[in-house]
């Protein structure tokens, strides 16, 4: 069957100086997938991230994203949407206020914003949060509704880093849930983790380890493939040996 | 444009919700104003001094009430002897003692001359400097009186003094051009740097990035409230200045604007400079007050006079912006001058604006590009 790539990493490479970040990336990622994107900190994820958003430029190698080359980020942008852990959603802003800006900054218009808000709001059971500043809002629901806020303005893609850090399991569950009706509405979802039960959830997931890919499959498959009962087990398996040939 | 409007829209709603932002943005030009013009003058009115009579005569008692009629000074303590001079001044009560040895009027009408002490305060240096040169116009007042009533044939050279621009050297017409100076470099340049670096620290200025709105959007979004917030301070000074304290703008107001707008502008690109070196907040309010703030409040000419200073200062204060710009509104608020006597200072000012412009568009395509962590 011939899927839709969304994503296409060609032999990229990104270089600070001597060091290399990603060497050699090449992967596809399909439409209404959901990929996840693993490895240690200073793996190289970030580093690949920022180039798929527009970040960051390729040293070299081809990267298209939305069917768009990397040396047109600002056409790569419009299409795509981004959440980070680091920061969700402005807390001296309420919840509309949130929504607002960022269904603006993706230039939709008033009019389209509200009647989506408004639904939006009651898909989520939010409607009584309309006009709570969002300090006052916990952190699992903060987390929730930065994600509906991502994909607010029907991107292509959302890019996910590592989304669920620090959010208790029960939230967890259901922002995963969020990320199934998300990819079943044709979004591709890319998320980065540390959570390897989460990598279980994903369609396919790739591993990286010092700026490499050395695993990318189905969970089922990849863990087939190294007899592992859990993905958390093959990561260890997989990054462990580098690691100790240092 | 859509995108850059709801931007901006959402950096009014965080200003107008952070109640310090609108503190130090409305409150403290108010404040500054108020401690300025009562608080903080360098002109004197009724200073308390005493008197020392050795002479009783007629002279001495004239002169006295002379002095205790003037509005400068304010006669607490007529002394008996020399011993109380010293705890009078120790109360605090005093700013300065006058005294008129023995036979005052006597040597004065038979020698033409004669000797009046004056202790004053040195503590307070200005102040003492002051209080010497107001009584010494009294006295060259009374004496110049005294030898035309005597000789009126006796050629007397009579200096007639006129302050222009400011008949009665009032301080606050020193003061109102150094305080827009320096409230525009806080709510220009400061606070961009603040807000701006705030983005980067909490991790926001990422999802922007990664957002639709160019990276010249988004500074222009968080630089434009700040515009015209700092125009509605210009705006409040001024009509501070002239309900409170009745100062009015001597030349155009529409030139006077123009001028802020333009050291606004000034200011916004140095905040925008900073904003590319610090990446915490602390550091851009340490970096902007260190190199903006005490250089307005010192080498500008508001407070200390450039003159006085060693030469070094005086080039120092070349490149310094708040310089030119405190003549610029000194010269139309007071001297009520046009465009036609500042343009020097204008390009100046122009000049400096284009280079911090250039310099942080650069730098901020440089953290933009390879900025990678």
């Amino acid at each position: 069957m011939e899927r839709e790539k969304v994503i296409e990493v060609h032999d990229l490479v990104k270089k600070f100086g001597a060091f290399v970040a990603n060497d050699h990336l090449t992967f596809d990622v399909y439409k209404g997938e959901i990929f996840g994107f693993l490895g240690a900190n200073g793996a190289g994820k970030t580093t690949a991230i920022r180039i798929l958003c527009g970040l960051s430029r390729p040293t070299s190698g081809r990267v298209k994203v939305a069917g768009i080359d990397a040396g047109r980020p600002e056409e790569i942008k419009k299409r795509i949407g981004y959440m980070s852990q680091r920061f969700s959603l402005y807390e001296d802003l309420t919840v509309t206020e949130n929504i607002e800006l960022y269904g603006g900054i993706y230039g939709m218009t008033m009019n389209q914003i509200r009647p989506r808000t408004k639904s939006l709001l009651e898909k989520l059971s939010f409607t009584e949060y309309a006009d709570t500043l969002i300090k006052s809002l916990p952190l699992g629901l903060r987390q929730k509704l930065a994600f509906a806020v991502a994909v607010f303005h029907d991107p292509e893609i959302v890019f996910l880093d590592e989304p669920t850090s620090g959010v208790d399991p029960i939230t967890r569950r259901q922002f995963w849930e969020m990320i199934y009706e998300t990819a079943s509405r044709g979004i591709t979802v890319f998320v980065t983790t540390h959570y390897m039960d989460e990598a279980e959830y994903c369609d396919r997931v790739t591993i990286m380890n010092e700026g490499r890919i050395v695993a990318l499959d189905t969970p089922s498959a990849l863990r087939n493939q190294y007899g592992t009962s859990s993905v958390e087990e093959l990561f260890v398996k997989i990054t462990r040996p580098q690691k100790e040939q240092l | 444009m859509k995108r850059l409007m709801a931007f901006i829209r959402k950096e009014f709603l965080h200003i107008f919700r952070d109640y310090r932002t609108l503190i130090i943005l409305f409150g403290l030009p108010a404040a500054q104003i108020l401690i300025f013009g009562y608080a903080v003058r360098t002109d004197m009115t009724n200073a308390g001094i005493a008197v020392l009579d050795n002479a009783h005569d007629e002279i001495s008692a004239e002169l006295i009430t002379k002095l205790d009629a003037s509005e400068f000074f304010e006669i607490k303590y007529h002394l008996d002897s020399y011993s109380e001079i010293d705890p009078a001044f120790k109360k605090g009560a005093i700013k300065a003692a006058i005294i008129f040895p023995e036979d005052f009027g006597a040597n004065l009408m038979r020698e033409g001359n004669a000797a009046v002490s004056i202790i004053a305060d040195g503590s307070e240096a200005n102040n003492a400097n002051l209080i010497v040169g107001y009584t010494t116009a009294i006295l060259n007042d009374y004496t110049a009186g005294l030898t035309q009533q005597l000789s009126s044939s006796m050629p007397v050279i009579n200096a007639e003094v006129r302050m222009f621009f400011n008949p009665n050297l009032q301080s606050h017409f020193m003061f109102v051009p150094g305080v827009i100076t320096l409230i525009l470099i806080l709510t220009s340049a400061l606070m961009t740097s603040v807000t701006i670096v705030r983005e980067k620290e909490f991790g926001s200025m990422e999802v922007l990035l990664v957002s639709p709105l160019r990276p010249w959007q988004i500074i222009i979004g968080k630089v434009t409230p700040y515009f015209f917030l700092s125009l509605v301070d210009v705006i409040v000074i001024l009509l501070m200045a002239w309900l409170v304290f009745g100062l009015p703008v001597q030349g155009s107001v529409a030139l006077l604007i123009a001028e802020c707008m333009l050291y606004i502008l000034l200011g916004l690109s140095i905040g925008i400079l900073v904003s590319t070196s610090a990446n915490k907040m602390e550091n851009a309010i340490f970096i902007s007050f260190l190199a903006l703030m005490l250089p307005t409040l010192l080498l500008s000419g508001f407070i200390f006079p450039l003159e006085n200073m060693p030469k070094v200062y005086d080039y120092v204060s070349w490149f310094l912006p708040p310089r030119w710009f405190v003549e610029i509104i000194r010269s139309i608020m007071i001297k009520g001058t046009g465009f036609v006597y500042i343009w020097k200072e204008t390009l100046i000012l122009v000049a400096m604006t284009l280079f911090f412009m250039i310099m942080s568009a650069r730098r901020f395509k440089i953290r933009l590009g390879e900025g990678d962590k």
